[in-house]
């Protein structure tokens, strides 16, 4: 089967503190079709974030397909709040970059 | 007279954390709006401003963006309201900031005019009391409701205003409202609500402005936008030359830094943003229509963000070219951590490693499993109750990893090189302790209003 990585198919990746205890995602998407092409793949769920992750699907506390702005969006609790002794990423704008590499069938 | 209409001015997402772009501001500036409304808040700065009562942006860039709205409002005569002042929006940062206030007066020579100021630190003790009275403070994003051991460790307790400290300060004829912790939207949100405007627009305005250029198109921050808020829609204009309010843009805005893209929490309600509908108007500009809040019902829920401190902190910084080590690295750090753990067992110490070049920004997200890299750099990270004690936990995590015994190294004359022999004094480590709501009868109770003539100008 042919494959594209999400890399080549969306406009915006990128990750971002929610409050002080979530980092959510957004996958944006500048044309309508690669939008519903990924969101039809079912290369980017609840399912596969979680895996890519290697985190139980309970993290994720929302995953939302945001038609207005063909954007796909999902949320993952922080384990400690945001800026803890040992927290890596304060800002939580760095743990995107496994996104870029799925492969979405095409 | 019912307003029409109603334009306000939002010059930073962030005001003093980066400065104003000004070129954009004057743009805007010119166009007189009715209002100058701007927060200076943020949580993403982590706990450690709140707890210590300090500002992560300099002095002089949070002076210089009141100096620009100050200068732009008092000539046209029109409202100017600052939500969350220095960063974190305690009451020594409203202080700091009508100080700054009184010296941009003086040095412009700006006539008298009325500032209300607002303060919106709350007392742990009339929070212990609250709890012990019944109140239950619920716990946002999955937390358990507060106990009063983690009151214990918090140092201090900021409330998130919603709408009703500014609106009251509009009624007692503010022309400048300076404001400790508020949401950011709010702050516009009262300017339309105060003029007349429906609920569902005016908490819109304040969610698409609050951010300033980031709903707008290209990627520059810092640059002024202006919203029009109708008793029909709310449309939204890029003011720099380059960059334009795109439906993409704008409805790609809803969903920055926040889990869920279709909702927004207020004291007082929330706005639902799931049937927006957005529409290209010109070339810089995006209409918005659909939006709708839906009052809370039963006692209003004010937010509340509290900070504690968790020990002294000292970083030490260790680079690892040994590829024996390196392939073994997990086992390195284990004997550096046995190895405090002989000196402090029982103590109560925290000795964090980031491994850069295996998953020093990601730790246990990182699917990348195997070691790609040919050098590693690892930052320890030890916070203890006293400095001496975080110097020593950070020096011996740091350097017992130039002892580290592993079987079959070469390097037998130390595995790891330094470019400082020691560790370094980090700011004290804290750690976000409320993230929580509180029911209040009033929404105004837990906000001090206080109001002054401010005439410094007139000694200039």
């Amino acid at each position: 089967m042919k494959t594209k990585k999400l890399i080549d198919l969306a406009k915006t990746i990128r990750s971002k503190n929610a409050g002080t205890d979530k980092i959510t995602f957004d996958i944006i998407f500048r044309e309508k079709e690669n939008y519903e092409l990924v969101k039809k793949s079912g290369a980017l769920t609840r399912q596969t974030v979680a895996a890519l992750f290697n985190i139980p699907e309970e993290r994720i506390s929302d995953f939302v397909e945001f038609d207005p702005a063909y954007a796909i969006k999902f949320t993952i609790r922080r384990l400690e709040p945001s800026g803890s002794p040992g927290d890596r990423d304060i800002f939580g704008c760095q743990q995107y970059p496994p996104l870029l590499d799925i492969e979405v069938p095409v | 007279m019912k307003r029409k209409s109603l334009r306000i001015i939002c010059p930073n997402g962030h005001m003093g954390f980066a400065p104003t772009k000004e070129g954009s501001f004057w743009i805007g500036a010119e166009t007189r709006p009715d209002y100058y409304c701007c927060d200076s808040g943020s949580d993403d700065i982590g706990p450690g401003p709140l707890g210590s009562d300090t500002s992560v942006s300099p002095y002089d860039w949070e002076k210089h963006d009141l100096e620009l709205m100050l200068i732009a409002s008092r000539r046209q005569g029109v409202p100017m309201m600052i939500g969350s002042s220095g960063d974190t929006g305690t009451n020594s940062r409203v202080d700091m900031y009508v100080d700054m206030i009184r010296q941009i007066s003086r040095k412009h020579r700006i006539k008298p005019f009325k500032l209300v100021t607002f303060y919106s630190e709350l007392d742990k003790e009339d929070l212990r009391r609250r709890m012990k009275s019944g109140d239950v403070v619920e716990g946002l994003d999955e937390r358990t409701p507060l106990s009063l051991a983690e009151l214990d460790q918090t140092d201090r307790v900021v409330a998130m205003a919603g709408v009703h400290p500014f609106i009251k300060g509009l009624q007692m004829g503010a022309d400048v409202i300076i404001g400790g912790r508020s949401s950011d939207a709010a702050i516009f949100a009262a300017a339309a609500l105060y003029e007349g405007f429906p609920e569902n627009h005016s908490y819109y305005i304040g969610k698409v402005l609050e951010c300033a250029s980031f709903c707008a198109e290209p990627y520059m921050a810092k640059e002024s936008v202006i919203g029009t808020i109708t008793h029909e829609d709310v449309t939204v204009t890029a003011m720099h030359p380059d960059q334009r309010c795109t439906v993409a843009s704008v409805a790609g805005h809803a969903m920055y830094e926040r889990s869920n893209a279709y909702y927004e929490y207020f004291a007082g309600g929330t706005l639902d943003m799931t049937h927006c509908r957005y529409e290209q108007v010109d070339a810089k500009s995006t209409r918005v229509t659909g939006q709708i809040f839906v009052p809370t019902v039963g006692r209003t829920k004010v937010k509340l963000e509290g900070s504690g401190k968790v020990g002294e902190r000292y970083i030490g910084i260790v680079g690892i070219r040994d590829p024996y080590s390196i392939r073994n690295i997990d086992r390195v750090i284990d004997w550096a951590r046995s190895q405090v753990e002989e000196r402090f067992s029982g103590k109560p110490y925290q000795l964090f490693y980031n491994i850069y070049g295996k998953n020093g920004v990601m730790g246990d997200l990182e699917p990348v499993r195997e070691i790609r890299s040919h050098e590693l750099c690892v930052i320890v990270e030890g916070v203890a109750p006293t400095k001496e004690m975080a110097e020593e936990v950070t020096l011996i995590g740091s350097r017992q990893i130039f002892y580290a015994r592993l079987p079959e190294v070469k390097g037998t004359a130390g595995t790891a090189a330094f470019v400082i022999d020691g560790v370094l004094p980090a700011p004290p480590g804290y750690k976000w302790t409320l993230n929580h709501v509180l029911p209040v009868d009033d929404p105004m109770e837990l906000f001090t209003l206080n109001e002054m003539v401010i005439r410094d100008g007139e000694e200039g």
